[in-house]
């Protein structure tokens, strides 16, 4: 029997290189032989939390659910010791960015995979519980991660002394009820216990008082995926996946959605250039169409253009254009479609998501949607392009309670200011023009 | 989920008689099932707190009855030791509990970005056209809900939509009819 990884000799491609779409996931027998819960089982018995801590510090992983912050600094805030009590891992697993769809192959094709990282990042923080937070509609991932589980705590890699060491670890898949605020850490939190999901106020950061009180580490999918990688191969492996495209580490989880040729999600060097994604992966845009407009990783990350495509695709190249890499799947427009239309769709997602709790989101979002729609029919008053423009400074960064009108804000106010003209088309005419 | 509008203008005449009839039985006591509650007993054990089960609670009730009435909350909210109040705050949050009666297939079809630009608007118009009900109804004999969602995670797939558990995408007009004829 050929063994899957034997497609990626060079181990170039950590998170995806078990998968094989056609014949599904590995079980736990199968994962084993292709050295899975390897890098686990080096770690309890050869490692100590702190020396995973540092090697995954030194890799530069950073977090893969948008915000890009490094894992290992996330977790060095994390009380150890024997008298650190109760902590708990969270698996942010609510891939609900419009737009993002890596996260779920990841968990569907590779169960396993985030079963082990899940014990071994318990691990290096010491953590006496894990839950992946999985979002309602997963079906699939959520049957399969259940069934991986079950295997890996039959085979005392989950439950009471891991491995037969000291350290005792439990595991459970949560699933959602729906709402995409849901992915915002403390709101996820908040949902965690059986509450409505309305952010918490940070400080205090979760890593000092998250789930029931306690120290909480969540990571995304993705980031969590690569740390056994990590341990195996080491920090300088993981820096040198980016092959030089960028000063960033690893691979990412790209892809492409709208009107191209070939969309889907592929593994990559971080610092793929957007180009790539869509010209030779995604095969160009379908039907001859010309390219508009992009963004980068998702709903809350400001439009980039064409002349945007051949940046590398990592976390501080995208925003020194003026955007965010985000989740780094990126979205096409195509020459024939509007931006007006496009932006209005995103204020209605997230005008409805707002969980309501300030005011400025929970207010200020419809009341965009309701002039978008106007210019979307041609209904556009001149004030009103002034309005939105104050509505991206109103419900920006540090006027809401969390990052989710912020995030609104990103595609509107880049909408504004690279596609004006398409604003000033939806002008209502006045009645001299229209006769 | 079906309204019944009175027409405007009829007035409403209260009758002696009416008032002395006797008054309507009330609604049978809920009770959950021995299935239904060993199923909650279990969620309980995932977690330090038992209000971290409501959700998964809630979730259980709808999955037998396929929504979570009125009744349903303060014996619901027992099991999870919160108050009824508590749990009515957490089961209104959540777009994916039903707190009405739904058909026997909910059709979640994904109104968000990718989609919009792979032709959601033609889907949406076709669904209501073939069902008959708009974004957020039931059809009459009870066979179908339709609801938007936000984004389902399959953007490569759009335009997309999931109905009950099973996804769908991309998915054209024209394949509607035939999509849903499996779902009897």
């Amino acid at each position: 029997m050929s063994l899957r990884s034997a497609a990626d000799p060079q181990y170039q491609r950590p998170l995806t290189r078990l998968i094989d779409r056609a014949a599904g996931p590995l079980d736990r027998a199968g994962f084993e032989a292709e050295n899975g819960y390897a890098g686990l089982k080096q770690s309890i018995k050869e490692l100590t939390p702190q020396q995973v801590q540092a090697v995954v510090k030194d890799a530069n992983l950073r977090g893969r659910g948008g915000a890009g912050f490094p894992a290992g600094v996330k977790w060095s805030l994390v009380p150890m010791g024997p008298d650190a009590g109760e902590k708990y891992l969270v698996c942010n697993a609510d891939e609900m960015e419009p737009g993002t769809f890596k996260d779920r192959l990841l968990m569907e094709q590779a169960p396993h995979q985030l079963i082990e990282s899940m014990i071994l990042v318990g691990y290096a923080m010491q953590a006496t519980r894990g839950y992946i937070f999985l979002r309602g509609e997963y079906i699939v991932a959520a049957d399969r991660l259940n069934a991986a589980l079950k295997e890996a705590r039959a085979a005392g890699y989950v439950g009471k002394n891991v491995l037969g060491g000291e350290w005792s670890f439990e595991l459970f898949v949560h699933t959602g009820a729906g709402r995409y605020i849901c992915g915002e850490e403390t709101a996820l939190i908040n949902s965690l216990e059986g509450r409505r999901a309305n952010p918490r106020a940070k400080p205090p950061f979760p890593q000092i008082a998250g789930l029931w009180g306690r120290p909480t580490v969540v990571n995304n999918v993705e980031t969590l995926m690569n740390v056994p990688h990590i341990v195996l191969n080491g920090a300088d492996w993981f820096k040198n996946l980016s092959q030089g495209k960028s000063k960033d580490s690893g691979t990412k989880m790209y892809g492409c959605s709208g009107r191209a040729n070939k969309t889907g999600t592929w593994e990559l060097p971080i610092g793929t250039t957007a180009r790539e994604l869509l010209e030779v992966h995604a095969g160009g845009m379908r039907d001859g169409k010309k390219l508009k407009a992009w963004l980068p990783g998702g709903a809350s990350t400001d439009f980039l253009l064409p002349e945007h495509l051949d940046l590398a695709m990592d976390f501080d190249t995208i925003a020194k254009a003026g955007s965010r890499m985000g989740t780094g799947l990126i979205a096409v427009v195509a020459e024939d479609q509007s931006i007006v239309s496009a932006v209005r769709n995103l204020e209605e997602f997230f005008a409805r998501e707002s969980c309501g709790w300030c005011t400025p989101c929970r207010d200020g979002l419809p009341w965009s949607v309701k002039i978008l729609r106007a210019f979307e029919n041609g209904q556009g008053q001149v004030e009103d392009i002034e309005v939105l423009s104050k509505l991206t400074k109103w419900l920006g960064p540090g006027k809401t309670f969390c990052a989710h009108a912020p995030g609104a804000m990103e595609p509107l106010q880049s909408a504004l200011k690279y596609f004006r003209h398409e604003f000033e088309n939806g002008l209502a005419k006045l009645p001299a023009e229209a006769a | 989920m079906t309204n019944t509008t009175t027409p405007q203008g009829v007035q409403t005449v209260i009758k002696l008689a009416d008032l002395m009839k006797p008054p309507a039985p009330k609604p049978e006591r809920f009770v959950l099932s021995d299935e239904e509650r060993h199923e909650i007993e279990h969620e309980l054990t995932h977690y330090p707190d038992s209000r971290a089960a409501s959700i998964e609670a809630l979730k259980i009730v709808q999955k037998h009855r396929g929504w979570v009435s009125d009744e349903a909350i303060p014996v619901i909210a027992d099991m999870v030791s919160i108050s009824a109040a508590d749990l009515e705050g957490v089961a209104t949050f959540y777009n994916l509990i039903f707190r009405q009666p739904v058909g026997r297939h909910v059709i979640k079809v994904c109104d968000s970005i990718s989609c919009h630009l792979t032709g959601y608007d033609e889907l949406r118009d076709a669904l209501i056209q073939q069902l008959g009900v708009k974004l957020g109804g039931t059809t009459p004999d009870m066979r179908f809900t339709l609801l938007p969602i936000c984004c389902l995670g399959a953007c490569d797939r759009g335009a997309c939509l999931m109905i009950d558990d099973d996804l769908h995408g991309p998915i054209e007009p024209a394949q509607v009819k035939a999509m849903l004829e499996a779902y009897q």
